[in-house]
This record gives C-alpha cells, structure tokens and sequence, in this order.
C-alpha cells in the first residue's frame, strides 16, 4: 500500500466536487428555510433565525394536505408500477431458453428515451383533440371532444407510471434472479404447489428489489412538478409545483426553502426504513473491510 | 409448468406494446402532413424532418445537450474512478460518510437539488449558463460512475498490484499499465450512463440554466407552439432511433467482456 499522499490525492477532488455542488447548497436552504427574507443577499448575516415559514407550512391550509396528496401519488405510482412489472421480470427470471438478454433491453429501451419527451407523447395522446380523442371519433366511437383524461390527477398517475414502469422491472428482475433455484426444488420436494412455493420462497425472496424498485421510484415522483405542468392542469397540480412556483419566479425563497426542508425530512425517513429492510449496512461493511 | 408460461408470455407481449405505442404516435406524427397532433392523418411528408434541418436554434440546443453531456460525462468519470479507487483500495478515517455523500445525490428529489444549486449560484454570484447546468449535472453523475467503478474493482486481484510492485514498478506506471486497463470496460460503461443522465435531464437543467437552452429545456419550452411542434417531434424521433443504437451497442460491448 502506497502512502497517504496518494490516498488523499485520489479523494481530493471528488471530495471537494461533492462538498461545494451537493452539502454546501443543500446546507444553504437549510439556513434559508429560517430567514425572515432575502434581504442583503443569500450571505447577508444579522439577520433574526424565525421560524414563521415553517409555522406557515403547518397552519398554512394548503401546503401539508397538498405533501400528502403528493406522497399517496407517489406511493401509487410507485405501487402501481411495480406491480404490473412484476409478472414480467418474473417471466424474464424464470424464463427457459434464449434471447433473456434481449427482451429484456426491449423492455427497458422506452427508458433510455427522454423522459419529456414519453410524457409528452402522453399528452398528445390524451389531449381533447389529441390522438386516443380523435382516434375514437375517427372510428366513430365518441362524438364528444372533451378530453377523456387530460388535465387531471389521474392523467398525472397514469404518464408516470407509464414513465417508471420500464424502469422498475430491473431491480426486481435482479432480485429474481438471486434467488436460489434449489430452494424452489425443495418446496416442490415438500409438497408445495407451485402457488404456495410462490407465496412462501419466491415472493418473500424477491421483496429486497420490490422495495429497492419502489423506493427508486417513490423519490422523484414525491417531487414531480413537470408531469402535473404538461398533463395535470389546475386540478393536478403537486407539492412540488409550489415550490418550483416559489422559486422559479423568486417569490419567495425562504417558504421554498422550508417547504422543501420539509419534503428531504420526510424521503429520508422513508430512506431509513428502506435501508433497515434492505440491510444496507452489510453493504457498507463488505466495502469497508 | 406449462399454463403458466403462457400467460405470461402474453402479458409480456401486452406490456411491451403497451410501452411502444406511445412512442410509436410519435413517430407517426413527425411524417404526418399538418400541424395538428389528431387522427385522421393527413397524409405523408418529410417537411418536419427537413424544417428541423434548418431550425437553428432546435440544432444549437441539441449541440448544446451533447456538448454539456460529453463535458459531465467526461469530468463525473474522472472524479468516480478516483473516489471508486479510493474506497475500494484504501482505509481512511471518514470512509462511512465519504460514501454515504456520494451516493446521497441520487436519493434527494432533484426538485430538491435544483433549488439548493439555485441558492448556491445566486449566492456566489454566478452567471447561470450551461457551465452551472453541467455543474448540477456532475453532481448527479458522480453517484452512478462511483457504483460501476468500484463493482469492477471490488473483484479486483490484489496480488496483481504487488507483482506490479515487486517487478519494480512505481505508482503511477502501476496505475496506467495495471489499474486502468484494468477498469477501463468499467469507465467507458460509466461514462455512457452518466452521459444519458445528463443528455435527457430537466428538472436541474430548467434551475441552473441560462440564455442557452439544453434540448429538453428547449423542448419543455416549444409545447405550447403547435405550430412548430412537430419539427420537436421529427428531432425526438431521431435522438430516439440514435439513442436506441446506442443503448443496443453498450448491451453488446458488455455481453462481450462479460463472455471473456
């Protein structure tokens, strides 16, 4: 082993990268999200530390029922998406002969294209005068042009699990295939049904992806802002088009900040649980030692 | 055994349609002859293709994309390899936590990120430009070129460093005649996520940018034009074929190293 010049020559950079572009702006809302406002500039001191945004955030009506709509979206999507990719990476993992590689890039492909663009095709689809509309009347099946979907909440839960499914089916695929085929055998050699070895081995077996896939889904939804913006209209909007209200027109940066404050409090909490599930530290000690 | 290999398969098939077809709308419209995005179609024509061809600023975002991903890719590689090789090959006090802040980007919304960056930029006074843009983006690279790196040197033989050594080698000449060639299948995997990360990104991009848009920026901003939308539609039409081939081409180079 070379000496420690070495080492911190290796941990330098992307140290003082991840310092100054990741802890030190999220430190910064931090200090923020207590300011009673901006003036003299982000660095301006002698200025009171309140905590009249987060008082405002709670008794404010709007704002935590607005999270909870966001966090049962998310929860949604991220159920939604996992259940219905299940059975697929299910086939994949289980599945016998060749060409596994290959349908499984068929299915995650859609996810390499952009993310805007897949839920604008959405919204041409959706639209009162968009594709799926006009289609229907085409063939005569509706006469009316309102739209049958679009500029709802519902609009918002259907383009992003249609975002994320793709996505999810590789953890969970993964997870699948981890699974020690042996164990199976013995189920049947005990006199399982295929239901009950399912029930029993596999489906608990395969939970650390599932919950690995639902967690990589649940932190970007719970801040969507862009789908609401394209497909959800008035009615769909999220928490997260407040705070990229309040900061996109620099209204009001401290709310933001705190609004925002509150939102990091909550993935955490759920990162934490997750990792308790996943065991993540035996992770970290495989890479430690 | 057999039942349920056909309904699955069928499922299978029915999920995949269900994720084409959107895209395939798409690509309907960019040869559909007439601005409005609605059936009946009116007829084929290539004149959204070659309007695209002509629409400069469509073609300087789309430069701007790659210019700013090929730069993240390029800088998140660099700094994932040496943090990969650092927590992989060295003890040091902090390592927990090192760890932790550099996986952590991927775990905060990027909602999140965007405004802390906005807080940051403003601060310091930066100009916002496709530099702040890449800056946000290097920051969301780095946690996936840290993971691929170190899975390919956690399976690394260290006898082979000693060897280098005992041979007379010094560090340097280790790294680039052992270690990198070593790594190297890893970099070029790492630095082609990281790349896409950053070619498709809005959220950060739409926080931290400026005059200059990227190409979803620009995208984001042309919905409401139906009139043009349709060139939008012919570019992402192409930027999906390409990035198909290029997804196709990583899957092959890694089923390829991973055979050796």
């Amino acid at each position: 082993m070379k000496g420690s010049g070495v080492r911190w020559a290796l941990l330098l950079p992307p140290g003082l990268v991840l310092l100054v572009l990741f802890v030190v702006p999220v430190l910064m809302m931090v200090v923020t999200s207590f300011r009673p406002d901006l003036r003299g500039g982000p660095f301006a001191w002698g200025w009171e530390p309140t905590i009249e945004h987060y008082q405002s955030v709670i008794q404010g009506g709007d704002f935590l029922p607005l999270l909870w709509t966001s966090a049962r979206v998310a929860l949604l999507v991220s159920f939604l998406a996992c259940a219905l990719a299940y059975p697929v990476a299910y086939y994949l993992a289980f599945r016998l002969g060749r060409s596994t590689a290959l349908l499984l890039t068929l299915l995650i492909i859609p996810f390499w294209t952009s993310y805007l663009l897949r839920m604008i095709a959405w919204k041409i689809i959706l639209g009162s005068n968009g594709a799926l509309n006009s289609f229907l009347s085409f063939l005569g099946l509706t006469d009316t042009s309102a739209p049958v979907l679009l500029y709802s909440r519902s609009a918002v839960v259907v383009t992003l699990i249609y975002v994320w499914l793709p996505f999810v089916a590789l953890p969970i695929y993964a997870g699948l295939l981890r699974i020690d085929r042996s164990l199976l055998e013995a189920a049947a050699d005990l006199g399982a049904s295929r239901f009950q070895a399912f029930r029993k081995v596999t489906l608990p077996l395969s939970l650390p992806g599932v919950i690995a896939a639902f967690v990589m889904v649940f932190i970007p939804t719970v801040g969507e802002y862009v789908a609401p913006i394209l497909v959800g209209g008035t009615r769909g909007a999220l928490y997260g088009n407040i705070i990229e209200i309040l900061f996109g027109d620099g209204i009001n940066w401290p709310l933001g900040s705190a609004l925002a404050m509150l939102m990091l409090v909550g993935v955490f909490a759920l990162i934490v649980i997750a990792a308790r599930v996943l065991r993540v530290g035996r992770l970290i000690e495989a890479v430690e030692r | 055994m057999i039942s349920r290999f056909r309904v699955l398969p069928a499922y299978y098939v029915f999920l995949v349609v269900l994720l084409y077809l959107p895209l395939m709308v798409l690509l309907l419209f960019s040869f559909n002859d007439g601005t409005a995005l609605s059936f009946p179609l009116r007829g084929f024509t290539s004149d959204w293709y070659e309007g695209m061809l002509a629409n400069g600023q469509l073609l300087g975002a789309a430069r701007n994309s790659a210019v700013v991903g090929i730069g993240v890719s390029t800088v998140a590689t660099v700094l994932g390899t040496l943090a990969a090789i650092a927590l992989v090959r060295y003890k040091f006090p902090g390592k927990t936590l090192f760890l932790m802040v550099a996986v952590t980007p991927l775990l905060v919304p990027f909602l999140i990120l965007g405004v802390a960056l906005l807080i940051l930029f403003s601060a310091l006074d930066v100009d916002r430009s496709l530099l702040t843009v890449g800056a946000a983006h290097v920051v969301v690279a780095i946690p996936y070129t840290v993971l691929i790196v170190a899975s390919r040197l956690v399976g690394f033989d260290r006898n082979l460093e000693e060897a280098a050594y005992d041979l007379g080698a010094s560090f340097p000449y280790f790294l680039r005649r052992v270690l990198v060639p070593l790594i190297a299948p890893a970099m070029l995997a790492a630095w082609l996520v990281a790349f896409t990360v950053s070619f498709d990104e809005f959220v950060l991009a739409s926080f931290t940018i400026g005059r200059e848009p990227t190409l979803p920026v620009f995208i984001f901003g042309q919905v409401r034009f139906a009139n043009r939308f349709p060139q939008v539609v012919a570019l992402a039409s192409v930027v999906m074929i390409l990035s198909l081939g290029l997804v196709l081409l990583a899957q092959r180079l890694q089923s390829a190293w991973t055979r050796r």
